[in-house]
């Protein structure tokens, strides 16, 4: 029978089926300091031990500073994030966790560094403690997000029980406009169907925009998908991901490089496969995407405005309009160009790889950021991107132009570490999501591609390129 | 892991659709590496008035009043009713974590995020899903509501409303059961499925 990448990739680990249940083997989980300490925690009270302790890789991401930190986790001035990160430290050596520390040139976050080792990779069942872990699914493998209770059961037993979810096909089609990225692609999508629109199903990308896509645009794409409430986003392999894959640290050689990609050659959704749902979306409509309010599903064209709810129709959305436009302190009907930023984040899961870098550079090569802006961060998603983008003179083109260049880690995309908004403040950023008080109490983002944070960040206010 | 059978309480009316788990429990609070003590900080910047940090006398804080959680006709109620995709963004279970704590044991809503939904059932939390008609309903209701998870039913004065469970799941909440240990009576199962697992796949 026709089978879906999704099933594919199901069929592929389960080890046992009961009552509904599917008890499915996990081939890499990946660990960070927050969503961990109560799961190791779990595993001293019981007295268990790792299943396969090379199923796991650790790095510290959400805490770090993005600031000087040649002292490594004493350069964390938080102790209670200093604490965290020692743990993990800590729980890494007790359990011989194999761990990306802090001041390894590798650190960086967990969904950016774990394609750039090639630990992960394609047709793998790969877990984290972190709803983004669904950019993974970037190289056709199955990849999602996971409580801390679930943590543990994955490290006590190499396993994790699931329930199948179903298939949806998002076909995206044409040639996007000058400026538009995978992250315009994801907003406009979440736009049409909601932050709800895709819960109990498997996200499978394609049509021609995603096979031209880049695989780091793909990541930023499947990485979104949970702003739509998939279980996972995917794409199929093909030879860009191959080539994406080849000669990474933790990518296989030799004649398991051979098997692998005849394998990972197998790995697409098999002509007449059945989807549950199908949505087309016209790549050629879209513009660039900037969120007004307090939901990734609230977004505009940056030439549109703010909505009214007097218009809506649907009570329950009308009150989340008005709730949404009250917190973030803009009227409606609200043209999206005149709101005015006080700071810029560049970075995060979504957006802080080296072509989002490069993108954002283009657009702030020799320009000033305008002087009201009071702070564009540039966060590198690791410290290879960091390094990558130094050689290329990247940094120099944003500090040039008066934005901050910083290390690696999630930064102000959730502001666990000290990079976060006052209250009041108004931020564009590439970040996903733009909850209330998300990048700190009382503060208001709108979600941004990179090109736009750049332009936004020069012009002083949301604003095209 | 707590059982949960059945449930008698009045619900907290939580009128309000896509809360996400930023919302249920700031970032700040996610620096703990406890998985207890999340109760106080529960909906922290909707409950209180000033900025809460880690370590704060919560006791001291100056409340909204305007808050449904600070209501006093509510208090002691263990069942949130709320609206649709309640739970979504971050899969953080500090927020069933910081829910279970301040004493909820079960959530109605039309509809739930994934993550979040399975994260409850790990924590003796009962998440319930019920059309939005029906929710409407809850919310216009006054009194106790009783739950029963064996017949799947929720219980008014006049009506009973009926929700879906998967069965697996059921039976795990009702017994209480550990799900590490339930999975390690497979553990032969699983080592044989590793072995073809890595000869198929030698690469991984």
């Amino acid at each position: 029978m026709a089978q879906t990448l999704y099933d594919k990739l199901m069929g592929a680990h389960v080890v046992r089926e009961q009552d509904g249940a599917t008890l499915i083997y996990i081939d890499r989980q990946l660990i960070h300091e927050v969503t961990s300490p109560q799961a190791f925690e779990g595993l001293t009270m019981s007295g268990r031990k790792p299943w396969r302790n090379k199923a796991n890789l650790a790095v510290p991401d959400h805490n770090v500073p993005t600031t000087e930190r040649s002292n490594g986790v004493s350069s964390i001035s938080d102790p209670v994030s200093r604490l965290q990160v020692e743990t993990l430290d800590k729980n890494c050596e007790t359990f011989e966790i194999n761990q990306i520390q802090m001041n390894d040139v590798r650190q960086g976050i967990v969904h950016v560094i774990g394609p750039e080792q090639g630990v992960t990779l394609p047709g793998m069942s790969i877990v984290c403690g972190d709803s983004h872990t669904t950019t993974h699914g970037a190289l056709g493998a199955l990849a999602f997000g996971i409580g801390t209770s679930e943590v543990e059961h994955v490290l006590t037993t190499g396993c994790l029980w699931q329930s199948k979810a179903k298939n949806l096909k998002i076909e995206v089609n044409g040639d996007l406009g000058k400026h538009i990225s995978a992250k315009d692609i994801a907003l406009y999508m979440i736009g049409e169907i909601g932050t709800a629109g895709a819960t109990g199903y498997a996200i499978e990308f394609c049509g021609t925009a995603i096979e031209n896509m880049s695989i780091e645009g793909r990541m930023t794409l499947c990485n979104m998908s949970i702003e739509a409430g998939a279980k996972v986003g995917m794409v199929a392999v093909d030879d860009k991901t191959i080539e994406y894959v080849r000669g990474r640290p933790f990518t296989p050689t030799g004649k398991n490089w051979d098997l692998a990609v005849t394998y990972w050659k197998t790995l697409h959704s098999d002509e007449g496969a059945y989807f549950d749902e199908k949505i087309l979306i016209d790549a050629t409509l879209i513009k660039p995407q900037v969120t007004w309010g307090t939901s990734p599903e609230m977004v505009v064209d940056i030439n549109g405005e703010t909505p009214d709810p007097e218009k809506e129709d649907d009570p329950v959305k009308a009150e989340s309009i008005r709730i949404a436009l009250n917190y973030i302190h803009l009227k409606p009907n609200t043209s999206i160009s005149s709101i005015a930023i006080d700071k810029v984040f560049i970075g995060s899961c979504t957006n802080s790889r080296i072509e989002d870098l490069r993108v954002a550079a283009a657009v702030a090569k020799g320009k000033k950021i305008a002087n009201t802006i009071k702070l564009a961060l540039v966060v590198p998603g690791s410290g290879l991107v960091k390094q990558q983008a130094e050689a290329e003179g990247l940094d120099q083109i944003f500090t040039d132009a008066g934005f901050e260049w910083r290390e690696p880690g999630c930064s102000m995309c959730l502001a666990m570490n000290a990079d976060r908004l006052e209250v009041g403040e108004r931020c564009a950023s590439t970040s996903n999501r733009n909850f209330e008080g998300r990048q700190g109490q009382g503060s208001f983002t709108h979600l941004v591609s990179p090109a736009i944070a750049a332009a936004s960040a020069i012009a002083g206010h949301l604003s095209e390129v | 892991m707590r059982r949960f059978t059945s449930l008698t309480s009045i619900t907290m009316p939580l009128d309000r659709a896509n809360i996400d788990t930023d919302a249920i429990i700031p970032k700040q609070f996610l620096k703990s590496i406890k998985r207890s003590g999340f109760g106080p900080n529960l909906f922290d910047e909707w409950r209180y008035l000033d900025h809460g940090e880690v370590g704060m006398d919560n006791s001291k804080r100056p409340i909204n009043p305007d808050f449904v959680l600070n209501d006093p006709q509510y208090e002691g109620a263990q069942i949130l009713l709320t609206r649709r995709n309640f739970g979504c963004g971050s899969s953080r279970e500090h927020a069933p974590w910081a829910l279970e704590d301040f004493g909820f044991r079960a959530i109605i809503a039309p509809s739930f995020a994934d993550i979040f939904y399975n994260n409850c059932f790990k924590n003796g939390i009962l998440p319930i899903v019920l059309s939005s008609e029906i929710v409407d309903a809850l919310f216009a209701y006054q009194g106790e509501i009783v739950i029963n998870l064996e017949e799947q039913s929720v219980k008014t004065e006049d009506n009973i409303y009926n929700f879906e469970v998967d069965a697996e799941r059921k039976r795990r909440l009702i017994n209480g059961l550990d799900d590490i240990g339930l999975t390690l009576q497979y553990e032969d199962q699983i080592r044989s499925f590793e072995v073809e697992h890595f000869k198929k796949y030698p690469w991984l």
